[in-house]
């Protein structure tokens, strides 16, 4: 009894200290934002209708010319380097038949055919994993992204069987052992065992003014932009060249767009 | 009526402590993967659903089979499945109770599952699904108690029992329905987005489940001289025999749609399933091809009246039919929704021995709640001398 009020008036005092200094300000201002009809977006945020991205597939000679975007993309989200197939995926590279096996023929010509593409969350207008999810973990953001509430995750793993691009990883295990110690990069967290995750579209550098990662390191040769702005650079990007996208018989209108 | 689990021969509380055990030890297992995650199972990023999810199907699958008699006897007052029908009701809640139990070893953040109610999301097939799951649970817990008890009682099951008889009729085949539409409503994979999948379900759920019902009567006749009923008997064969046609009706319909179309696409997960991949066999192949010599010999065994109706020749089909039915909906239809993966690609996926280990001890929990509910009713139906004819 004496001891529990002993607690008490310890947890009293250090919260009055706490509020009256000002440490417990940053608390107050996240919950702030995060609660439903309060939010509101930073001055400096980027903000569009619709992000998409293009890629400019011909400025890109070698795989190699990709592994800058990779390896900034990984880092800003502390991705664990898993061996085996149990790995985490967000921003990897395939072959054309892997990437587009619609587009598929015998005939393709050699250089399109042997390229390495980049893939990702296309971040869906109709996303079946936003469908499936069974505890709204994984949603759709007024923006376009679909993105992940990692806290809210219950690791059914639904929305990997429903993503048609494979763009959702599990952590099978806890990956911190897997990362750099300190892990790449503090400001972001770091996911635990039994969770799935995928790429954000750098919602949280949007947030704050940034280009997604990826489109940093890539010196222009991804293109990043609001798709319902006719004069933003993926629209004059698309409306000056043939492009595709993955799967696009499936009806979920990918948000990734590849000029070939 | 629980102090009749007081009272029980000493091999069955043997019986009881062997399933207490293998569920020990397979729990020690489960323990293991909590701590170090799904890690220690054949999952993997491509194929992301395994075993654990395939017997979560085929197990909603044996509680809805108990429809197969309460509709003849409640609908159709077909009398001589009013003895048999308790132990159909109790095979539905071991089999729900494995279902939850399937659904809870697969999920990363198990603690985290109430977020399925708490955070309610209508256009997940998942969130029905569990909704569901808990009333066929309930359902069948109170009627099969209900009736037990009036039986116990010499007198009519209380009025406000037969409306819930009939809602639990239509909610078995909700539920089944309800499964299937987890796999049919997934665009991309090709092997699952077809519209006969609830139907398939459905039609190896009607012929599995009573077979396996008919079997474990058939070993309780043989432990306690409790006698189902030559009729009856007769009578849940006859509707094995039809629902397994239909089965493997529904299956040559989906290899016409797919080979006769010859779209790439849905043609590969078939032919990796029977086939393999670059002209080497999966593992799996060899099982499928198990299940088909054995749903036809099964057929064939059980089409003949005159066969269907021999003592010995019946569970020999009927443990073929399962058998079949299991590969079926309990390997194939899994490792064929995520084979060929979405890149085109053959990601091998095989149960690892932990993985196993763990889906045992579910079944073990399955086979330990049947015990003792069949114990129960087994006692009162000796009790008022409905033990035989």
């Amino acid at each position: 009894m004496n001891k529990s009020r002993r607690s008490f008036l310890k947890t009293a005092g250090i919260s009055a200290f706490a509020l009256s200094s000002g440490i417990a300000e940053p608390a107050n201002e996240a919950y702030a934002k995060l609660a439903p009809g309060r939010y509101t977006r930073g001055e400096t945020a980027l903000t569009a209708k619709r992000w998409a991205m293009v890629v400019l597939t011909r400025e890109f000679k070698t795989p190699q010319d990709y592994e800058p975007l990779i390896k900034a993309c990984h880092s800003a989200h502390n991705v664990p380097d898993i061996a085996g197939r149990q790995n985490i995926k967000w921003l990897w590279l395939d072959a054309y038949a892997h990437v587009f096996p619609d587009d598929m023929n015998s005939h393709l010509d050699e250089y399109t055919r042997a390229a390495s593409y980049p893939l990702l969350c296309n971040h869906c207008s109709n996303p079946p994993c936003v469908r499936v999810c069974p505890t709204q973990a994984t949603y759709k953001m007024e923006d376009g992204i679909v993105a992940m509430d990692y806290h809210r995750c219950i690791g059914c793993r639904f929305c990997m069987a429903g993503c048609p691009y494979g763009a959702r990883s599990f952590n099978f295990m806890d990956p911190r052992p897997h990362l750099a110690n300190p892990a790449p990069n503090p400001t972001f967290p770091t996911r635990m065992s039994g969770v799935v995750e995928k790429c954000t579209f750098c919602a949280e550098r949007l947030a704050v003014g940034r280009f997604p990662a990826c489109v940093e390191a890539s010196d222009g040769r991804l293109l990043f932009g609001d798709l319902e702005n006719p004069s933003s650079d993926v629209r004059k990007a698309l409306a000056n060249n043939y492009s595709i996208r993955r799967k696009p018989s499936i009806g979920t209108q990918p948000g990734v767009y590849y000029i070939i | 009526m629980l102090e009749k689990l007081l009272t029980a021969q000493k091999r069955y509380y043997v019986w009881l402590l062997f399933l207490l055990c293998v569920i020990t030890g397979c729990g020690l297992v489960y323990l293991q993967q909590l701590r170090e995650g799904l890690t220690v199972t054949g999952m993997n990023r491509d194929v992301s659903w395994g075993l654990y999810i395939s017997q979560f199907t085929y197990f909603v699958g044996v509680a809805a089979s108990a429809v197969m008699l309460v509709l003849p006897a409640y609908f159709h007052h077909y009398k001589q499945f009013k003895r048999m029908i308790i132990f159909g009701e109790f095979m539905a809640v071991a089999a729900v109770i494995m279902c939850a139990l399937f659904i809870v070893v697969d999920l990363g953040q198990p603690q985290r599952m109430l977020n399925v109610m708490l955070h309610p999301t209508p256009n997940s097939v998942m969130f029905y699904d569990m909704l569901v799951l808990i009333g066929y649970l309930g359902l069948n817990i109170v009627i099969g108690w209900t009736t037990l008890e009036a039986e116990r009682l010499d007198t009519d099951p209380p009025k406000w029992v037969n409306p819930l008889i009939y809602i639990s009729i239509i909610w078995a085949f909700s539920i089944h329905t309800v499964t299937a539409f987890l796999y049919a409503g997934i665009p991309g994979r090709h092997y699952w987005l077809t519209a006969i999948m609830a139907a398939r379900f459905l039609s190896s759920a009607f012929c599995s489940g009573p077979s396996i019902l008919l079997l474990l009567l058939l070993i309780v006749r043989r432990l306690t001289s409790f006698e189902p009923g030559g009729e009856a008997v007769k009578t849940l064969t006859t509707i094995i025999v039809y629902a397994m046609c239909v089965n493997v009706f529904f299956y040559l319909l989906e290899i016409f749609t797919v080979f006769y179309s010859q779209i790439p696409v849905h043609e590969e997960p078939i032919l990796f399933l029977f086939a393999g991949h670059d002209g080497q066999l999966s593992w799996v192949s060899y099982w499928m091809w198990v299940a088909v010599g054995m749903a036809f010999l099964s057929l064939i065994l059980l089409i003949p009246p005159q066969w269907r109706t021999n003592p010995t020749l019946l569970p020999v089909a009927l443990v073929m039919l399962v058998a079949a039915t299991w590969i079926d909906k309990g390997l194939g239809l899994l490792i064929g929704g995520f084979t060929p993966n979405m890149f085109e690609t053959v990601t091998p996926y095989m149960p690892t021995g932990r993985e196993i280990a763990v889906a045992l001890g579910v079944y073990a929990v399955g086979a330990l709640v049947l015990s003792l509910l069949w114990k129960i009713a087994l006692s009162v139906k000796k009790d008022v001398n409905a033990f035989s004819d």
